[in-house]
């Protein structure tokens, strides 16, 4: 661990970038927390002619603004918002006038009231994922530190997350939902899957041999860097084709799991393992006695 | 037991699985079956889930205020009966109608899949249904409504063949109606659904025997519509639509080949990755991977379980982790080598000892897959389908891999690899 803070150095050179855009731009949200609606439609007709603006036009005639977006020649993707059974007939009649014959492809529309709903359930869930793993790691362990430093070690990777979503948001116009939110509870996940795997090693060491802890944490780094390098591959294989051939609906889900996962395997063992070491260090330095001693 | 005898209870297990799982791919997996003189059914298909099929999703919620709060409970349970007494009508495959309750709001979840015309679908159930009798040029009303009502049926025109629907009243109903046409005669006597008129005849003498007949201007569509909606009953309270999710039958199913081609490519991969790495552990590890599969698919249908794209993207990210035991247990096996022990030594301490670490990691990982999932309904927690579907591929997916990863491989290894 004599390069530990080279460690934390590369963390925050990850993390800050995406700090300051969440502070600055914060996180684009779907219509799952704003509410709204989301219409795709495919034009059926041989020579489709798709113009943008004019959809544009026929919701503003109704006094709804629209964001309109065109893939192929004949796709749209139109998102305003939360309306009605009435509302979307009669926009549904203007647009046939206008494209002819569509077939809907996708039609959701969303009070704002569920949105609000969807976020303080989301951050429950979190806090309650969080709360679990903190008492199972630290009773596994029969220690606070490393419930904490695994802790830790997950907040790093939910910041990651967040902070790639926040410039993903920013400059590609990648957007939040529900299944952002199951993608940070299953990084979480798995962050604490691999720290518990070193930290398991860790205890091991200390029980056969009688070594520092600095030195036990060296020495399971050292053994347990192969295998968490090849699980974590296996993952991201399947998450890679998944994101590279797989639609586009669960693509940004893939995604954030793909850096979830990559993130996780980072702050393991380079965050969560040298995090112990800092304590450590602090428990030995200043005396810390119970639930904060770790020697 | 020997591990020979592990080795053919697995082999038989698969068979098994493989059966099943091969059902409505290679074989119509969907039938009856006669054993000792009884007949069973069956139903191995996969069912799919609205977002791969298509179809409509409503999250309705009841407007209370008229109702006293000792009994909304029971108001939110009568419009979900009426609901799915109206969504039968629809002829759907798998319809669900859940009621689901957050704080003061009131809700009943509908789920349709493969309904083909959503718009129809919608007014169907949306509608409160009142039906109700007012006489007289000025429309007062009769006090005669839907709930004198004991059944509606459709019926044709004798002389035009145009459609009429069909009311047969209960005892007091009759006995209104008897009253009400008895004071009304040469006077018309509309007949309101939901406020508008279903038509206005003048009465033309007393009407004993408690039946009667609506003709309007109604198609045959329409007329059938009515008549579900009179035979479901009248919803205890107006309901308003709160989320509304429609996907169309296409981008599912190009959904679906997609992700199928995605997880076999990353599969293959996996494989090429582990017999690359660990030699003849991990072709054996392949195998296991492969067992896996078949096991999940199988489970997959006996549960069942509805798939949903993010339930295939839980099951592809659960084969990444499936190898994860393996991996553990054969870097520990290297290890024991690297330290002096034998082979056969090293392989027994190999999976004795990762064991700890093998249980430690996945037991976080399924309580995390306990709060997504949500088993008990908690409003407290998401419980959107999307997410649950994500959870429970991935919970089944740890719990099969337990298996496969360290019980199969361990004797797959005992039995194969000297």
């Amino acid at each position: 661990m004599r390069f530990k803070w080279l460690y934390f150095l590369i963390s925050l050179a990850v993390i800050l970038p995406g700090l300051f855009s969440l502070i600055s731009f914060g996180l684009k949200p779907s219509i799952d927390f704003t509410g709204g609606t989301l219409w795709e439609i495919e034009v059926n007709s041989e020579q489709p002619t798709v113009n943008s603006e004019d959809i544009k036009k026929i919701f503003e005639e109704s006094g709804l603004s629209a964001e309109v977006q065109t893939s192929g020649s004949d796709r749209l993707l139109i998102k305003t918002t939360s309306i009605d059974a009435p509302q979307k007939q009669s926009l549904a009649a203007s647009m046939k006038n206008k494209l002819g014959d569509f077939t809907e492809v996708r039609f959701e529309t969303l009070g704002p009231r569920l949105g609000t709903e969807l976020l303080r359930k989301a951050a429950f869930a979190i806090f309650l994922a969080t709360l679990v793993i903190l008492l199972y790691v630290a009773y596994r362990f029969k220690n606070l530190a490393y419930g904490a430093t695994a802790i830790l070690a997950m907040f790093h990777d939910t910041l990651v997350l967040f902070g790639v979503f926040s410039l993903l948001g920013h400059f590609a116009g990648v957007e939040i939902g529900t299944l952002f939110v199951t993608a940070v509870l299953t990084t979480l996940s798995f962050s604490v899957h691999d720290t518990i795997v070193v930290f398991d090693r860790i205890r091991e060491i200390r029980r056969n041999a009688n070594l520092d802890l600095e030195e036990a944490v060296d020495q399971a780094v050292g053994e347990t860097m192969v295998r968490s390098l090849n699980n974590s591959l296996t993952i991201i294989f399947m998450l890679l084709t998944l994101f590279a051939l797989g639609g586009e609906t669960l693509k940004w889900f893939v995604f954030a799991l793909l850096v979830g996962t990559v993130s996780g395997t980072y702050s393991s063992t380079f965050t969560a393992a040298p995090l112990l070491v800092v304590w450590h260090k602090l428990s030995v330095r200043h005396g810390w006695r119970g639930v904060l001693r770790l020697h | 037991m020997t591990p020979i005898r592990i080795l053919l209870i697995i082999i038989f297990l698969t068979i098994l699985a493989a059966i099943v799982a091969a059902a409505g791919f290679l074989w119509t997996g969907k039938g009856e079956i006669s054993l000792f003189n009884r007949s069973f059914s069956y139903d191995f298909t996969l069912h799919r889930g609205l977002d791969l099929q298509g179809g409509l999703q409503l999250v309705l919620e009841a407007d209370m205020s008229g109702v006293s709060s000792a009994d909304r409970s029971s108001a939110l349970e009568s419009a979900r009966a009426v609901i799915e007494r109206r969504v039968d009508f629809l002829g759907v495959a798998e319809p669900t109608v859940q009621t689901s309750r957050l704080g003061e709001s009131f809700r009943i979840i509908v789920e349709l899949p493969g309904v083909t015309n959503p718009e129809e679908a919608l007014s169907l159930i949306g509608s409160t249904a009142q039906l109700d009798f007012r006489e007289g040029e000025k429309l007062i009303p009769t006090g005669l409504t839907g709930k004198d009502l004991a059944k509606a049926d459709l019926q044709f025109d004798s002389t035009n063949g145009n459609p009429q629907i069909g009311l047969t009243f209960t005892a007091a109903g009759a006995k209104k109606f008897e009253e009400i046409t008895a004071r009304n005669i040469g006077q018309p006597l509309a007949i309101f659904l939901d406020g508008a008129v279903l038509s206005a005849p003048t009465v033309q003498g007393k009407i004993s025997g408690g039946s009667a007949v609506i003709t309007g201007t109604f198609t045959l569509e329409e007329a059938r519509r009515f008549v579900a909606q009179l035979n479901a009953g009248a919803l205890p309270t107006p309901i308003s639509v709160l989320e509304r999710r429609q996907i169309g039958p296409t981008l599912g199913e190009q959904e679906l080949q997609k992700s199928v081609v995605a997880g076999l490519a990353g599969l293959v991969l996996v494989l090429l990755f582990m017999v690359g790495n660990y030699g003849r552990l991990g072709l054996l590890a392949a195998i296991a991977l492969a067992i896996y599969g078949t096991l999940t698919l199988a489970v997959y249908k006996l549960i069942p379980v509805t798939l949903t794209l993010s339930g295939i993207a839980g099951f592809i990210l659960s084969v990444g982790m499936a190898v994860d035991a393996n991996i553990l247990v054969f870097e520990r096996i290297k290890e024991e080598r690297r330290w002096g022990q034998d082979l056969k030594t090293a392989m027994e301490l190999g999976f004795g000892r990762a064991w700890d670490s093998i249980r430690d990691a996945n037991l976080a990982t399924l309580a995390t897959v306990v709060i997504l999932f949500n088993p008990f309904d908690w409003s407290f927690l998401v419980t959107s389908g999307m997410v649950r579907g994500f959870a429970l591929t991935l919970g089944l997916g740890v719990l099969l891999s337990l298996f496969t990863g360290v019980l199969v491989t361990r004797t797959l290894v005992r039995v194969f690899y000297r």
